[in-house]
């Protein structure tokens, strides 16, 4: 298989999200690397105008974006849905201050999922989000993510929300274990 | 040693009214409790935030502040027990490793405001320890007056990210409450660093 083939096996979804947080202004990608993320965070490393931040638990990035808006910057946290369970007790920054959040979260534990472990916090992710004072867009078709970031990202930097997108796993991919 | 008497013999006040004597125009995010007490008692400026929950977050705010402000001084005053919630923000910190964040931990080895029942510092651990291993620029324990002197000379001018661990006494003093609503300290701190924050805010609209 060339190269060229590979990428175009890529889905293109991870790029729009790129262009939408572009579009958006976004300076600082706060992550903690996973695989449904993977190729989103490629491009932001490789972009001259983003921060990329690793983090060793989400609920770092809840904070470092607090941090962010305090100096005039947008972010974004992108995280696999069991990092949502992290982030909780953080949030309640963002709910008291009215901080501006925009999380992606790519899911676990719903559409074919095998691994038992992952189920609890995946079912959990929507209640918990909602009940943290979270907005949450969940999107289950390829075609439809781009314009539900967009449509997260006003929500959340022009009406100052705090918003999370979930994808789902039928757009991901069920984890292929060999 | 008692399980409450700290190891460190300075007062917090004096500590955080001298290492706030210098700043400037450094901004200044503050941990919840007692460091944000101290601050308050210095004095409320507009470029303080006092983070009042968020347990473990403080240090990570600077980091977001500093990367969102590469030419203003960031300065993180707050509690070893607020730190140890965050440990991994040294890792994030020591990586991402901003010149401008100086992170210092007023160490008095006790949870002062649950009941004062001592921290992991308490028995040992050894936060600037932990500092110089995950990377950062300059990392130190601070006992004496002549320590906290040499930290204040460099606090807003070494090359960061900085850590200090100061050890205080357990002595409590009076509660000196700064403003507490989220929204309002939140929009406060954006006027005075950004003036009007709004007036810009469409700017990254996407349809």
């Amino acid at each position: 298989m060339t190269d060229d083939a590979q990428i175009g096996e890529y889905p293109r979804w991870p790029e729009e999200i790129f262009g939408v947080l572009c579009d958006a202004e976004v300076t600082q990608v706060a992550y903690v690397p996973d695989a449904g993320h993977a190729r989103l965070i490629e491009l932001c490393q490789a972009n001259g105008s983003m921060r990329s931040v690793a983090l060793t638990t989400e609920e770092e990035g809840v904070a470092l974006l607090a941090g962010a808006w305090l100096g005039g910057a947008r972010g974004v946290l992108l995280t696999q849905s069991s990092g949502v369970g992290n982030c909780i007790n953080m949030l309640s920054i963002v709910q008291e201050c009215r901080f501006p959040l925009l999380v992606i979260v790519t899911m676990r534990g719903e559409w074919g999922e095998f691994n038992p472990w992952q189920v609890p916090m995946g079912q959990s992710v929507s209640d918990a989000l909602g009940n943290a004072g979270v907005i949450v867009h969940p999107v289950d078709a390829a075609d439809e993510i781009a314009d539900t970031v967009a449509a997260a990202a006003e929500l959340a930097f022009n009406a100052f929300r705090a918003v999370a997108v979930s994808i789902s796993q039928r757009v991901i991919g069920s984890k292929v274990w060999k | 040693m008692s399980s409450s008497e700290s190891s460190g013999n300075l007062d917090r006040r004096e500590v955080v009214a001298q290492l706030l004597a210098g700043r400037g125009d450094a901004l200044l995010i503050t941990g919840l409790g007692s460091t944000t007490w101290d601050a308050a008692a210095v004095g409320d400026r507009e470029e303080n935030f006092y983070v009042w929950g968020g347990m473990g977050g403080a240090a990570m705010i600077g980091l977001g502040l500093a990367l969102a402000q590469p030419e203003r001084r960031v300065l993180v005053i707050t509690g070893d027990g607020e730190m140890l919630m965050g440990l991994g923000a040294f890792a994030t910190i020591a990586v991402q490793h901003p010149a401008n964040l100086s992170v210092v931990v007023i160490d008095n080895e006790v949870y002062g405001e649950t009941g004062m029942q001592p921290t992991h510092t308490h028995f040992g651990v050894d936060l600037a320890g932990m500092a110089a291993a995950a990377g950062f620029e300059s990392a130190c324990t601070v006992y004496t007056q002549s320590d906290l002197d040499t930290l204040c000379a460099s606090l807003y001018s070494t090359r960061g990210p900085l850590f200090a661990s100061v050890k205080v006494s357990g002595d409590r003093h009076e509660t000196v409450l700064p403003p507490r609503d989220g929204t309002y300290l939140k929009h406060r701190f954006r006027r005075a660093l950004l003036g009007d924050a709004e007036k810009g805010s469409l700017a990254g609209r996407t349809s």
